[in-house]
């Protein structure tokens, strides 16, 4: 039972990070109907970009700066190769987002080299005892990064003028246009919101180990996530994140006495397993709209 | 029948003919002859690379088939790669050895089996694309690899494991070697003929699929599939013929590439193996066969030739993967700057380029 509890938070923090992951994914595809397969590219980028920061400015200014420097880079990436294929088909866009996201990623990879580069975070491996629970504390510092994060973000897309237009913009394109919305400053400021999530992501999935260039494979769960929360729900990258992060090390505990032919490992593709079997019974996902088909 | 402009055609049969003017029969059959010249004229670490393109060819026109033709976005080639390389590397098999083998080193039977037991495995697979469409289809394909490299690094006793792999099928007609130097031929030579030959099989094939009452229907499904189900179409048949024929033609690829190469392992059936394929069907020129084989040949003959050149010219690339920057690296960034471009420029790809080529001889001198 301890066992299990403690996996659970685990899954939750390591879920926080996924839904991070997966919020960016979903901002992009409600502004632009793509999914951005560069995403993984940008969060190596951020990790990478934080491990050079943060020895002069410290892991709590180093975070930030390499997100900032994350959406730079992701609204140069939006600009040159995703704006002038506006109006093509969805999956022309996603291909070329993947041709960025193969390139951009072997020059991140040049960057990390053969040594071993780290975010130098405060929290390491330590432990906490909480209600009588062995806790890491990278786990709650990003299941705490992630609460406030997505407060944040809710919050701009309710309250703010700017997030209205983004919401308007994923409403119906056209009619935000006409009404005096920037349609291409919201594509912009979605893809820089994205590269900035995916950053803060890559940098908390690096605590407590090293960059390097397997980093991005944890990128790639954020794609079933978003297929199990829906692709253009934000509340269901976040509890499709949790989700996934909860039943990934819950399995980890149990996968120990499952008969040796399955495998040791059997958890890191549990995301992947979930999501094909949620798809066979819900193909729009948990939270998805169902699309509205005409001939 | 008319050669020349304007084609007018001047029954059903002869528009919808394997070769419909008199000049693609004549330029097929000269670059049939190209191609068994070849080996006459080229030495042999290019018939190497020439041999890898072949195989890889008749990947390309099978995800072409179900990407390019029917529409159905799929990043599992990788998965279906693997299913028939393994099929094939495990009934070709040495029985005594500590992997599992069967001894049967025929190629007339592990190559159908390859190709059987993926269309089996895409015919398993066509439920999630029956039911998901556009980008859904794409990431449940791209789980299908992660789910498979999984799989295969853990059955160690089939695929020999991660870094250490197993022999690929040895290629044998009822005792005539294809993988070992001859009399006449030598091993490259032999290997650059069986591929090309069976290129120009599974092409012709690929291009009769096409043309037919089955390509149709593919090429309704992809351009508006609910229209395509009202006049008629039965979408979850086709689509699961569509996996069906694109997973038959990886098989087989699958096999013969490392029938080539020689050597496999698990670690190679990776999510950018998908992406090479997608790589050289959208740069070859989706919905077409002709542009498939051109994108599988400069993807895996000419780019790794030029790179390999590269070294020379640009002396700050080095030659080794311990080097940074490597080949390798430019290489994978050379694949993924040509899909962008391609798709920005030239969505049409490689064959767009010819046959804007091919009209502006056609209407010279005159620019209309």
């Amino acid at each position: 039972m301890r066992a299990l509890l403690e996996a659970m938070v685990r899954g939750l923090g390591v879920g926080s990070v996924y839904a991070l992951l997966a919020l960016g994914f979903v901002i992009i595809y409600k502004a632009t109907q793509v999914i951005s397969f560069a995403q993984p590219a940008f969060m190596l980028a951020g990790a990478v970009l934080v491990t050079y920061l943060v020895g002069p400015a410290g892991f709590w200014v180093a975070v930030p700066l390499a997100a900032l420097g994350t959406a730079v880079l992701a609204l140069g990436v939006e600009r040159v190769v995703v704006r002038p294929m506006v109006g093509k088909p969805a999956f022309v866009v996603a291909i070329i987002t993947l041709g960025v996201d193969v390139a951009l990623r072997v020059v991140v990879n040049g960057f990390i080299g053969t040594d071993v580069r780290q975010v130098r975070d405060p929290w390491g491996l330590e432990t906490v005892t909480l209600a009588g629970l062995q806790v890491e504390q990278r786990h709650i510092a990003m299941l705490v990064t992630a609460t406030a994060l997505v407060a944040a973000l809710f919050a701009f897309f309710r309250y703010t003028r700017m997030g209205l237009a983004m919401r308007a913009a994923s409403y119906d394109q056209e009619a935000a246009l006409a009404q005096g919305v920037s349609v291409g400053a919201v594509f912009a400021l979605s893809w820089a919101l994205a590269g900035g999530l995916a950053a803060v992501a890559g940098t908390f999935a690096a605590v407590g180990s090293s960059v390097d260039g397997s980093l991005w494979l944890i990128a790639l769960i954020a794609l079933p996530v978003i297929i199990l929360g829906g692709l253009d729900s934000l509340p269901g990258a976040v509890v499709g994140g949790l989700m996934v992060g909860l039943v990934q090390e819950v399995t980890a505990i149990y996968q120990e006495d499952w008969p040796s032919w399955f495998g040791g490992n059997f958890s890191v593709v549990t995301p992947y397993v979930l999501m094909m079997l949620v798809l066979l019974f819900r193909p729009y996902g948990l939270f998805g709209t169902r699309e509205v088909e005409r001939v | 029948m008319s050669v020349g402009r304007p084609l007018l055609h001047t029954s059903y049969a002869a528009d919808m003919a394997m070769f419909n003017t008199l000049t693609k029969k004549v330029a097929f059959g000269a670059l049939v002859l190209v191609g068994l010249i070849t080996p006459l004229l080229v030495p042999d670490r290019l018939l190497h690379l020439l041999a890898l393109g072949c195989a890889a060819a008749i990947g390309a026109i099978g995800l072409n088939l179900v990407t390019g033709y029917a529409g159905q976005v799929s990043l599992g080639h990788a998965f279906f790669l693997a299913v028939g390389a393994y099929t094939a590397a495990a009934l070709a098999g040495d029985p005594a050895s500590r992997l599992i083998g069967f001894g049967v080193e025929n190629i007339l039977v592990w190559l159908p089996a390859a190709g059987l037991v993926a269309a089996l495995a895409g015919v398993l697979v066509a439920p999630l694309a029956v039911r998901l469409r556009g980008l859904y289809l794409a990431i449940v394909t791209l789980g299908l690899v992660v789910v498979a490299e999984y799989v295969l690094t853990e059955w160690r006793s089939l695929t020999g494991g991660r870094d250490i792999g197993r022999r690929a099928a040895t290629a044998d007609l009822f005792g005539y070697r294809f993988d070992e130097p001859g009399a006449l031929l030598t091993q490259d030579q032999k290997l650059y003929l069986l591929t090309f030959v069976l290129l120009v099989v599974f092409g012709l094939a690929g291009r009769n699929i096409a043309r037919s009452r089955v390509g149709r229907a593919f090429s309704a499904i992809r351009d508006r599939d609910i229209a395509a189900g009202v006049i008629g179409v039965n979408l979850a048949r086709y689509k699961t013929t569509a996996f069906a024929l694109s997973s038959f033609y990886a098989g087989c690829a699958g096999a013969l590439i490392y029938t080539v190469a020689g050597h496999f392992g698990p670690e190679q059936f990776t999510l950018l193996l998908s992406v090479q394929y997608i790589a050289m069907v959208l740069i070859g020129g989706a919905g077409t066969i002709s542009g498939s084989i051109m994108g599988a040949l400069l993807l895996m003959t000419v780019l790794p030739e030029l790179t390999r050149w590269l070294p020379a010219l640009l002396p700050f690339i080095g030659a080794f993967p311990t080097d940074r920057p490597n080949v390798f690296q430019v290489e994978t960034i050379l694949y993924g700057a040509l899909v962008i471009l391609f798709l920005i420029f030239e969505p049409r790809g490689l064959f767009g380029i010819w046959v804007r080529i091919r009209n502006y001889w056609k209407a010279w001198p005159f620019s209309y």
